[in-house]
């Protein structure tokens, strides 16, 4: 019972539900009932989730604007390509090494704006992903300027078995990532972090070290980016400086203003439904765009909170009534652990 | 240098913008940048009705578009900002952001508008030379539009009653309201007023570059508020002074070092000024109360 109640029962109905959800798909996709075209747009919504959880993480928890999301991705996909173009290492070292890189941008961009209150951060980081653009235009031999980055090598050799691959890869990233900030939002680190969202002088006053902790969100939320944009850089095989811009880094504000700031799960959720809406709605066009701009100011004015708000679905619980039921066990349904919420993610999907 | 000055004179009419609504209802007014955009549309059109560019219909387009703008301006206020006046201040920027969005793609599906650039018609170039210095008219057009509507603008802020109705609000709205101005007014006026000045600049800029398009406001709307923080945001002759430093160093970037890291050093300046003095060259050091 003890053993039962904790976390590690709780980690682990996570684990097997992620892992059934995982079953499914593959299987679905493996067999082709999901054909190749469906596949693609699922992993781009994991690659998705990824960054977004990133920019909810200072967006939505620490409420500091973000509007650079987009150039750290780049940053991370960049890295990634770079160092499987030039070097022989293992594609996860390749990955997690565009998150570092892109964490060390973060730093670098935080130090100066962080420490100010205010709306600088936004702007600065805006700021970044343009000068980035003319960056990665300029430095021709290492990113293939203007015409983009070729050749980057994917997932496998096997050609016919990319989309199978890319899957399993985008997934278990997926999954990581929403346990990490998951579970950093509940431990006292992330206590601290929606302190300084909810009042920063309270939280400065009650000897929160508003800087150091603004500074911690920053620059997950640009790692996790990187490693999303190292996904993305092996999914795609060809990166574009454009897609640094101001309104690819848009997009993943849409998402998580969407999903609720302050809300994994609805940040999981509004993700994979607007990727594949943005697919779905690209027949419109440009009509696309006045959507996306409309759903932004109407969200805010009358529906602030978004489809979460800054509450989370969570899968342990009805698992644990489920099971109290059927055992008949006494306060078994009592959720105890820190990890149990927020894997409805891939409830979604 | 004198490109620059011209170039700074446009900075300083969209920083002025800028800064009177940050001072005011303490926001990045993103869209501003679209606001312009709108006013060089508007523009367009009174000059194509209106046949030649000529010195009047010049004056005709720089009155309607201001006019067209300025109603824009208070549009978007009543609707978007309005509402969330008491909302935390990221809805607030997250709306301007979708204000922009909006503006741009709207224009692009519009279909008088479109995405295609249009060339907006300029006076015949004729250069005088002046002290060893040449100038073009558009230049001087340019300048002098721009100095005559800071002086405007400084009348109507330091004398008028609205002027020391807006000085009232920015210093403190609350009271403000408790000595009977009516705030929504003033808030309406200063969109207002900084959508017209926005107009201009979007005329004078699209007679520089001599076209229209749906997304030309967003670089120099960007430029614009590095140049408003430079000068201290909320300070409106730290605005100018800004704008004719960030017009005077892109000129100079693309002159001397190269025309593509301009945008570079634009925002590398931005950064440059957070770290060393983030409340601006003339800005106040504000402390934050609770």
């Amino acid at each position: 019972m003890g053993l039962l109640k904790g976390k590690i029962f709780n980690a682990s109905i996570l684990l097997i539900v992620s892992f059934i959800i995982f079953a499914v798909l593959l299987g679905l996709i493996y067999t082709g009932v999901i054909n190749e075209y469906y596949a693609l747009i699922l992993t781009l919504a994991g690659i998705n989730t990824i960054v977004a959880l990133g920019l909810n993480l200072i967006t939505g928890f620490t409420g500091q604007l973000v509007l650079g999301q987009a150039g750290f991705m780049m940053v991370g996909a960049y890295t990634t390509g770079i160092i499987l173009i030039r070097f022989d290492v293992p594609i996860f070292a390749a990955i997690i090494a565009g998150g570092i890189v892109a964490g060390i941008f973060g730093l670098f961009i935080g130090i100066p704006t962080l420490r100010l209150r205010g709306d600088y951060l936004a702007i600065t980081t805006l700021g970044f992903g343009e000068i980035l653009r003319v960056i990665i235009n300029n430095l021709d031999n290492l990113t293939g300027g203007a015409s983009g980055l070729k050749g980057i090598p994917t997932f496998t050799d096997d050609y016919l078995m990319k989309p199978v691959y890319s899957f399993i890869w985008v997934f278990w990233f997926c999954v990581l990532a929403i346990l990490i900030v998951g579970n950093l939002i509940r431990s006292s680190h992330g206590r601290a972090i929606i302190s300084i969202r909810e009042d920063e002088i309270a939280a400065n006053s009650m000897g929160i070290n508003v800087s150091f902790y603004k500074m911690f969100a920053f620059i997950m939320s640009a790692f996790l980016a990187g490693v999303g944009g190292g996904l993305y850089a092996l999914l795609q095989q060809y990166l574009d400086p454009k897609s640094t811009g101001f309104l690819s880094s848009v997009f993943f504000v849409v998402y998580v203003v969407f999903g609720g700031l302050g809300s994994i799960t609805g940040t999981v959720v509004s993700t994979v439904v607007l990727t594949y809406m943005q697919e779905v709605l690209r027949f419109l066009g440009s009509y696309r765009l006045v959507f996306f701009g409309l759903l932004l100011i109407v969200m805010m004015i009358f529906w602030p909170k978004g489809l979460f708000g800054t509450k989370e679905l969570s899968i342990v619980k009805p698992i644990r009534k489920f099971l109290a039921k059927v055992f008949k066990l006494k306060g078994f349904e009592e959720d105890s652990g820190p990890v149990s919420k927020s894997s409805v993610q891939s409830g979604v999907k | 240098m004198v490109n620059g000055i011209s170039l700074g004179s446009v900075y300083a009419l969209i920083a002025l913008g800028y800064t009177m609504v940050y001072g005011i209802v303490k926001l990045i007014n993103f869209a501003h940048g679209d606001v312009l955009m709108i006013g060089a549309v508007a523009g367009f059109f009174t000059m194509s009705a209106m046949g030649d560019a000529t010195p009047v219909t010049l004056f005709g387009a720089f009155l309607v578009s201001m006019l067209v703008c300025a109603v824009f301006g208070i549009l978007i206020e009543k609707i978007c900002y309005k509402p969330l006046r008491n909302a935390p201040k990221i809805n607030a920027l997250i709306t301007a952001i979708g204000v922009s969005i909006l503006l741009e793609n709207g224009a692009v599906v519009l279909p008088f508008i479109g995405p295609q650039p249009k060339a907006f018609p300029t006076m015949t170039d004729k250069s005088h030379t002046f002290l060893g210095l040449t100038i073009s008219n558009v230049q001087i057009i340019e300048f002098a539009v721009s100095i005559i509507l800071m002086i405007v603008l400084t009348v109507i802020i330091n004398y008028t009653k609205m002027g020391k109705a807006m000085r009232a609000v920015s210093h403190d709205t609350k009271a403000a309201l408790l000595m009977g101005i009516n705030v929504n007014r003033v808030i309406s006026f200063t969109f207002a007023l900084g959508a017209a000045l926005a107009a201009a600049a979007g005329i004078l800029f699209s007679s520089a570059y001599p076209q229209v398009e749906p997304y030309m406001g967003i670089m120099p709307g960007l430029k614009a508020f590095v140049a408003a923080v430079l000068g201290g945001i909320g300070s409106v002759p730290g605005a100018v002074l800004g704008g004719f430093v960030i017009g005077i160093a892109e000129t100079l970037t693309k002159g001397f070092i190269s025309s593509t890291l301009a945008d570079a050093i634009v925002f590398g300046i931005l950064i440059v000024i957070l770290v060393v003095k983030p409340s601006g060259i003339l800005g106040k050091n504000i402390r934050e109360k609770v």
